[in-house]
């Protein structure tokens, strides 16, 4: 049988050859000289990606609507001029599906892949195409750190696209007002402030890390806030490769400062339950306390803006906002801990690098910004001033100062075994079942693949 | 296929007598515990579906229950599911509900066809090895399809367009809606030939018999007596085929979802859920709107049940 | 590679009745060159007929089985004895390590035990609710409307399904309102502290059959239905006139009669227990000691990409099912034996 598998996928790929060549001949020459001709000026930003007019661009993501929805608006004047049609697919079984995609050898032409650890498993297939010239040139838009996330044993392979800020915490300013709590800048007052909601009579915090089969990845975060902030990023990045591994006494000192107010009785779970509510109630649900008054803070990154339930005003004076984490040890210069997007490459061909390099342009980013807001570019040269909303302000401030100790989320950047599987079993056990530091640890290690 | 009408083995009668010794097990007491069956089973479903006339608010913060005490319903839930949401079409959900039926069709008509040919000539037409094949075809139930996801991709993408190797060459026109119908084909064939088998395997040997000796051949033996006679398992079977198709996501997300023109009802109501899950009240109005067109087919199809249905399992 | 395939798409992607057009012919075009070909094979006859009958209707089967399925399952079983990373260069053996693995960790020797648990259990409620429901509705009026009822819960996507007993099962603190209706029904009846029940094992685990057991019900009940069905009234009746009545009855003669579907309604609904995972994929993800093989396999596969554990529970998966293959065999043996 198997022989007879590629006999016909001999045949199979002849065929499709023959019709790759009839298409690329049809969009080649001729066509590009007409359309350089007609070009208008509405178009004139877009004339470096002409000559491709009529194809096609797969682009699969985990985003899904109403993101999605601002994302193909966001480069429908780009499709426009040049005539590429960008086909985005979204699925929340995009980290499954990818894997099972390229295997198949259908990958689409376009990912955005929002892991570095599955960016790395990509380019291990040997399908990634390394990024066109017109990309690498875009190569100062980011900083050092944000390019080193989309590359592989030092080898740049995908622009980073969309930025999160992870280091928020969110509150109430209605009640924050009201009792005449002033906003925590230290990790001391942030504690004592605590003390004081619990005192009066609120449990200063909630949370949830309940999220389907990624269950336990909020208690990760919470981590990876502490390591960072206590420790500062050269520790973090050795923890990263696990030349530090989650046994060591400094990672499991972290834990216990988590423990010490994510576990702490008398401080959680605002308006929930006890400790162990925190493993079985939604991260999305989580912040809802803040609004009914029960809880007093939430520790969430930037995108938990879309949960709040529709009508909640989110501003400094409003229902809900959010502060800046502050660090633990207040040697670490502002660590922020953030997450993103990668677009990666499964194809070559002119088209999708055309579209390859206008998403990595501070013009793309623009366009996006203005669509909507709840969105902040990774890029460095996009224009501030265009961010509307206070939370994009806030994370986009954060991303962009240049003496911040920026780093990605670590449980995305290690194995999947890990920073899919064991991390987020072992840290749900944390919280749900009352496993010790030491056997959580412990058994997160011994899933590390050799 | 199927010109003649079922030839009626009526064995329900409709003699009197018998009626009333049937009637005998319906007892009130038994029309109380189905009454209570059925409301058992259905409260979760009302809950489901209350909570899809919720606003979102409300569902995280308050029992569903509570509605009937404080009513507060919206439809805007309906209104974002049907005609909003991020289509990449203006008429809304519609041009979805056609690619699930383009697609769920089909995938329900073709293995069962195939199947019930299969089975036929499992039960009927036996020869040396045929239990072996039953057998296989029956412990191929287990294989995961997941893990025939990559092979298949190998496949197709690979050269499976060329009409050579398809059965039928018609399908080959349509690019990835027959990925779609054939993968769905393949991974319902081992239940399909399994079910159908038991029931066709049981048809009255003497029917089958006699137009054997009046010379028929076996594929008209199939057609017209075969078939006919199987249409109530038949049906039962293509209920939960059509169901398990319509609710698909990952065969179809595999194999169709590369352009948002071909994808499937379930790809596009989870596009709604929102990038973060935060939309599931979102999610609760789509199951309704997706569940529809199922009961649709339930009840069409119910009459076979109702009458002679497994007329042919009773031993002749 | 894929312009033409976007031209194909483009071409269908507006028009919706070009796409069920499309259905149509593929259905009739299917359906045509059946007909063709029993016109044709009609032809033969003799000696050649019955060979040609067995290819024409098993060929085709066959040939997509070994495509779909018994090739994967093929590679499935190498994939087994290969390392954890089956997408890099270099693929290396490992033997027979991975089944080592699955038998040795504690935490996925007791996903087995609790797999065995999901297959003795959820066939059996599922199948013995779905034949009370049958036999009560048998005959009787309106019937049609209660089967419609319980037959709702498998239209329901699984994903629908295990959002709305998520909620169900949901824990608040008792002094607040509920959201969770498990917890309200308690505390209406007395229970003032309810455990928030996805943590409590084992209770989690059984709470999750239900599941299972609430969406198979329909499955069990229509085509048991349809078997009772079939019984002649004639035999009812005799039995009736040898004096059995009610439980007996049900015994000694209905049972019997539809024992083949009832073997068949209960291999199908365990062979679906073994496979599914959806349910503890979204109600728990496989915490709080709730795991089963089949969501495991999937997590080592899909999130994991250990691809080599992954494929090693699909091999146990697909063992542990061969008994009841076995069984199905003596059955089948036996039933063709009396014919």
């Amino acid at each position: 049988m198997k022989s007879n598998f590629v006999a016909v996928a001999a045949i199979g790929t002849a065929a499709l050859l023959t019709v790759t060549a009839c298409s690329s001949s049809k969009g080649g020459g001729g066509s590009q000289s007409k359309t350089t001709a007609t070009v208008s000026a509405a178009c004139a930003p877009y004339k470096d990606y002409l000559g491709h007019s009529g194809k096609t661009v797969t682009m699969f993501g985990s985003i899904l609507s109403p993101e999605s929805d601002s994302l193909n608006k966001s480069w429908a004047a780009f499709e426009k001029c040049t005539g590429i049609k960008i086909s985005y697919t979204g699925s929340n079984d995009f980290e499954s599906q990818l894997p099972v995609q390229v295997q198949g050898g259908s990958a689409p032409n376009l990912a955005i892949i929002p892991q570095p650890g599955l960016l790395a498993q990509m380019v291990k297939t040997g399908q990634v195409k390394a990024p066109p010239a017109g990309t690498v040139a875009n190569e100062a838009n980011w900083n050092a750190a944000w390019k080193s996330y989309g590359s592989v044993n030092g080898t740049f392979y995908a622009a980073p696209m969309s930025a999160n800020m992870k280091s928020l915490v969110w509150y109430s300013p209605k009640l924050f007002a009201a009792k005449g709590y002033t906003i925590p800048t230290t990790w001391a007052q942030l504690m004592s402030l605590s003390a004081k909601i619990a005192a009066d009579g609120v449990k200063p915090w909630c949370g949830g890390i309940g999220s389907g089969t990624a269950t336990g990845w909020p208690a990760t975060d919470w981590v990876e806030e502490a390591v960072l902030g206590t420790y500062g990023g050269q520790v973090y990045d050795d923890w990263i490769s696990h030349k530090v591994k989650f046994t060591d006494p400094k990672i499991e000192a972290a834990m216990k400062t988590v423990a010490s107010y994510m576990q702490n009785p008398a401080w959680v779970n605002g308006g929930i339950g006890g400790v162990k509510s925190i493993a079985t109630t939604t991260f999305q649900d989580a912040g809802v306390p803040i609004t009914k008054g029960t809880c007093g803070m939430l520790q969430q990154a930037s995108f938990y803006e879309a949960q709040w339930p529709k009508g909640t005003t989110v501003s400094p004076t409003g229902d809900v906002f959010a502060f800046y984490l502050p660090a633990v040890n207040s040697s670490i210069s502002t660590p922020v801990e953030g997450g993103g997007e990668f677009v990666t490459a499964f194809s070559s061909d002119p088209a999708t690098q055309a579209v390859q390099n206008y998403l990595s342009s501070p013009e793309w980013a623009d366009s996006r910004i203005k669509v909507a807001p709840g969105w902040v570019s990774a890029n460095e040269k996009v224009d501030q001033s265009l961010y509307t909303d206070p939370i994009d302000k806030i994370s986009a401030k954060y991303l962009a100062d240049s003496s911040a100790t920026f780093r990605f989320d670590a449980s995305d950047a290690m194995p999947a075994a890990v920073g899919s599987g064991a991390e987020w079993k072992a840290m749900t056990e944390w919280f749900g079942s009352g496993k010790s530091i030491d056997a959580v640890a412990k058994e997160i290690d011994a899933a590390w693949p050799n | 296929m199927t010109t003649t009408t079922p030839p009626a083995i009526t064995t329900a009668t409709d003699e009197p007598p018998v009626r009333k010794v049937r009637r005998a097990f319906s007892s009130p007491l038994a029309s109380v515990a189905v009454v209570i069956l059925a409301v058992l089973w259905t409260v979760p479903v009302l809950g489901l579906f209350v909570t899809s006339l919720r606003p979102k608010a409300d569902v995280a913060s308050s029992g569903w229950w509570t509605v009937f005490s404080h009513p507060h319903f919206t439809l805007s839930n309906y209104n974002t599911v049907l005609f909003k949401g991020g289509y990449n079409v203006n008429s809304g959900l519609a041009p979805y509900i056609v690619n699930s039926l383009a697609i769920t069709i089909p995938a329900t008509i073709i293995p069962i066809i195939l199947a019930s040919m299969a089975a036929y000539v499992l039960a009927w037409v036996r020869f040396k090895g045929s239990d072996a094949i039953f057998f296989t075809i029956f412990a191929l139930q287990v294989v995961p399809l997941q893990m025939s996801l990559v092979p298949l991709l190998q496949l197709y993408s690979g050269g499976a367009h060329i009409g050579g190797i398809t059965v039928i060459p018609a399908l080959h026109l349509h690019g990835s809606l027959a990925e779609v119908w054939l993968s769905h084909t393949m991974f319902s064939l081992p239940l399909a030939v399994f079910l159908l088998h038991n029931f066709i395997s049981q048809l009255p040997e003497s029917v089958i018999e006699a137009a054997r000796v009046d010379g028929a051949s076996h594929l008209r033996v199939y057609r017209s007596i075969v078939l006919p006679l199987s249409m109530p398992a038949i049906a039962s079977f293509a209920i939960f085929q059509f169901l398990w198709v319509w609710n698909d996501l990952l065969v179809s997300l595999t194999f169709a979802a590369k352009t948002t023109a071909a994808q499937p009802l379930t790809a596009q109501l989870q596009q709604l859920t929102g990038s973060f899950g935060s939309h599931l009240e979102l999610l609760t109005a789509g199951a309704f709107v997706s569940i529809i067109i199922p009961m649709i087919v339930f009840f069409s199809l119910q009459r076979y049940f109702v009458k002679g249905m497994l007329a042919g399992s009773v031993k002749g | 590679m894929y312009d033409s395939h976007h031209l194909i798409l483009a071409g269908l992607a507006g028009d919706s009745a070009s796409k069920l057009w499309g259905v149509i012919e593929a259905v009739g075009g299917f359906i045509a060159i059946l007909a063709i070909i029993f016109l044709v094979a009609g032809k033969v006859t003799g000696r050649l007929e019955r060979p040609l009958t067995i290819v024409i209707c098993l060929v085709p089967v066959v040939l997509l089985l070994i495509i779909g399925l018994v090739i994967p399952a093929i590679r499935t079983f190498y994939l087994s004895l290969h390392g954890a990373d089956a997408y890099g260069p270099t693929v290396h053996s490992v033997g027979f390590q991975n089944y080592r693995w699955a038998f040795s960790d504690p935490s996925t020797r007791s996903t087995l035990i609790r797999t065995v648990l999901w297959l003795v259990i959820v066939p059996a409620v599922a199948t013995g609710a779905g034949l009370l429901v049958a036999l009560l509705v048998d005959n009787m009026k309106r019937a049609s409307l209660a089967k419609a009822f319980i037959f709702l819960p498998t239209a329901v996507s699984f994903v629908g399904a295990s959002i709305i007993w998520k909620y169900i099962y949901n824990y608040t603190d008792p002094h607040r309102p509920q959201i969770g209706l498990l917890s309200e029904i308690v505390i209406k009846l007395g229970w003032k502290n309810p455990p928030d029940w996805m943590l409590s094992s084992p209770v989690n685990t059984f709470l999750l059959m239900v599941i299972m057991v609430w969406i198979q019900t329909g499955f069990a009940m229509v085509v048991l239905s349809a078997a009772l069905k079939s019984i002649p009234d004639e035999i009812i009746e005799a039995a009736r006139m040898d004096g059995a009545t009610g439980y007996r009855l049900f015994r000694s003669v209905q049972v019997p009669m539809i024992r083949n579907t009832l073997v068949v309604v209960i291999t199908t609904i365990m062979i679906a227990t073994l496979k599914v995972f959806d349910i503890v994929y979204t109600v728990t993800g496989g915490n709080f000691n709730t795991d089963v093989l089949s969501n495991e396999m999937y997590t080592q596969i899909f999130t994991q990409f250990n691809y080599g554990r992954g494929s090693a529970l699909a091999v146990i998966l697909f063992l542990a099912v061969l008994p009841l293959v076995g069984y199905n065999v003596l059955q089948m043996r036996k039933e063709r034996a009396s014919r």
